[in-house]
């Protein structure tokens, strides 16, 4: 053995800062945060009227494109009966990746204890709360008979029948409605002293009260912050396996089937780690826009881009080995269906596409192996962007590969979205928008209890 | 909150662990401490007894997981069998999900609720919102309750000790 000397940089573990020294000081902290709640004055808003109105229109258009879907029925959509699913599945997969990150970043980073979670939880679980919300529409309105959804439930009926327990579609069902109840749950909690704090700070009646009733009459004293400690660490604890196995359903609703690039034992992983994967690259997102709309350059530092570009480049080179080791299944396996199934995904009509997915998912992300790049915020913020499309790509592709190129040549078909398709889909990235604008003026968008902790910790250090 | 309290306020944390320290071996009663964050040293002086919030999830979790495998056991293998290609009627790894789904869901909602219950909330009136001062303390003040002896000698010993001790004022709160 020749002994390597390995040299490390000196810096102490306490070097790196989560906040800039301007802001170490509560009150500053809690101006900063409450500023745009109760100072509407000092804000121009004008970039959040542009968004509301853009996102208003759209989620207009959403609206009439599900109106439209219920009365008319899934015909208006591109599916045949070949690509049964098209857009509204690949849409709910993806929505439900954006919305399983918030609850998984903020409670195994809690669980991991890294501090800086500390000033991103609360807007990436309210993005988990809006996505996942949205995701529960997309596999409603893509049943043939939207109407009779309610028979996932078990409920004593006059047909004396009940749920197929051994469908992961009913997996499906009671995992996103636990997740949804879960996730607002697992928010309010953590937001309940933050209503305190802006009971005391409010000046008017109305929010006083409003604020007031939702924060419960929380003191902050030393039983009411131990017992919140104890649960919200609890739910942490629970919440990681609950978002791991709801994701892993999402992975078995295709690995439960029979169908050639779908029956693979590396789904539900697989499906896990993309889901991780697309909501770090939203949280960067709404990161950066909250950054940049709120001004809180002291508080969301490019620290906390540097270490969320890490973690995206290592569910990157995941995912790229997720893809790969599908590739060598379909040829090691030796059949033909798979094989043609990869070749087809390589080369067929939709291989455009498949090839910016790679792109955008595997090769592009790899820039992030340069700290010139995960310090650059306007680059992190574009690389999370392209992966997103990539996410939906990916999504969209599992969908329409593995459908177009089934076992039985006699029924290959493309599927060709409609307008209906592209309506549905940006629509509800506007309801998306919608719900996340009206969010930021009612609630704080940072957790204040938690950055005063971490403020007080950095300051002491 | 029972009997007459002395509320000392605090803008430094470290002074107020300290203030809390010395009040607490000086034969002060504790009462509580009201803070912005979590002070964990607190913790330790108050000796609260242990949260029992786990152990309820634990219990409300486990109750609701086993209801549910029992209404699917009841559904696919008593009320309604149905033989699909030979396989099993009480097939117990596809039925794993849901009652592990729900349990997690209801053992939240179950911590939710020991949690409102150990801390006495929702209780949106309490006389201490009403002391001038006390809406700092979910911002950017550090309160020390301790009990307000009724001797007027031992009161003023308790008085110089917080005030020694840094707190920026001292309020008497009569509940």
């Amino acid at each position: 053995m020749t002994a390597t000397t390995v040299m490390r940089d000196e810096a102490p573990a306490a070097a790196t800062r989560w906040t800039l020294p301007q802001a170490r000081d509560f009150e500053t902290v809690n101006a900063l945060i409450a500023a745009p709640l109760f100072e509407r004055g000092s804000w121009t808003w004008r970039a959040w009227w542009i968004g509301f109105v853009i996102s208003l229109a759209l989620t207009t258009a959403f609206l009439v494109a599900v109106f439209l879907v219920l009365t008319r029925g899934i015909g208006i959509w591109g599916v045949n009966t070949t690509v049964v699913w098209g857009f509204a599945i690949a849409d709910y997969v993806w929505w439900i990746g954006i919305g399983n990150a918030g609850t998984l970043i903020s409670a195994m980073l809690l669980l991991m204890r890294q501090k800086w979670r500390a000033s991103t939880n609360r807007f990436a679980e309210a993005m988990t709360l809006f996505a996942a919300t949205i995701a529960g529409i997309f596999p409603i309105i893509h049943l043939g008979r939207p109407l009779y959804f309610y028979w996932l439930t078990p409920y004593p009926n006059t047909m004396a029948l009940w749920p197929q327990w051994r469908s992961a579609l009913i997996w499906d069902f009671w995992a996103i409605l636990s997740y949804i109840l879960f996730s607002i749950l697992f928010w309010y909690v953590g937001l309940i002293p933050d209503l305190a704090t802006l009971r005391d700070r409010a000046t008017t009646k109305a929010p006083r009260l409003i604020y007031g009733a939702l924060a419960l009459g929380w003191r902050g004293a030393a039983r009411h912050w131990q017992a919140y400690e104890t649960l919200h660490l609890a739910l942490a604890c629970l919440g990681v396996p609950l978002v791991v196995s709801l994701h892993s359903v999402v992975g078995m609703d295709f690995a439960a089937s029979l169908m050639p690039g779908w029956q693979e034992t590396i789904f539900p992983p697989y499906f896990v780690v993309g889901a991780m994967y697309s909501g770090f690259a939203m949280v960067v997102c709404l990161a950066a826009l909250v950054r940049w709309g709120f001004g809180m350059q002291s508080l969301i530092t490019v620290a906390h881009f540097d270490v969320m570009a890490k973690v995206m480049l290592a569910a990157s080179i995941v995912m790229g080995l997720s893809y790969a080791s599908e590739w060598f299944n379909g040829w090691y396996g030796g059949e033909h269906a798979d094989r043609s199934l990869v070749a087809f995904a390589f080369t067929g009509a939709y291989a455009p596409l498949f090839w910016t997915l790679l792109l955008c998912n595997v090769v592009i992300p790899q820039a992030f192996w340069f700290a010139a790049v995960r310090e650059n915020i306007a680059a992190v913020f574009a690389v999370a962007v392209l992966i997103n499309i990539g996410m939906w790509l990916e999504r969209i592709l599992i969908i329409w590969n593995t459908l177009s190129h089934d076992y039985m040549p006699g029924i290959w078909r493309l599927f060709i979205p409609t307008i209906w398709d592209w309506i549905t889909t940006l629509g509800s990235l506007g309801l998306f928008a919608l719900m996340y604008l009206v969010f930021v003026r009612l609630v704080p968008v940072v957790s204040m209890h938690e950055v005063r902790k971490l403020v007080a910790e950095e300051a002491a250090s | 909150m029972t009997g007459r309290l002395l509320l000392a306020e605090f803008s430094d944390q470290r002074r107020f662990v300290e203030a809390a320290r010395r009040a607490g071996s000086a034969r002060c009663r504790l009462v509580d401490a009201y803070t912005p964050f979590p002070v964990d040293e607190i913790f330790e002086l108050l000796d609260h007894r242990r949260s029992r919030i786990r152990l309820v999830m634990f219990i409300g979790g486990v109750a609701m997981a086993a209801l549910a495998y029992a209404t699917e056991y009841y559904s696919a293998a008593i009320d309604y069998p149905y033989n699909s290609g030979g396989r099993p009627f009480d097939a117990w790894p596809a039925f794993m999900l849901v009652p592990f789904a729900i349990g997690i869901l209801v053992a939240a909602i179950a911590g939710f609720a020991a949690f409102l219950i150990e801390t006495g909330l929702p209780r949106l009136h309490d006389p201490l919102f009403a002391v001038a001062g006390f809406e700092r303390a979910s911002q950017d003040r550090f309160v020390l309750a301790v009990a307000r002896p009724d001797a007027d000698e031992e009161r003023r010993r308790v008085i110089n000790l917080l005030r020694s001790a840094g707190a920026a004022a001292i309020r008497g709160v009569e509940p």
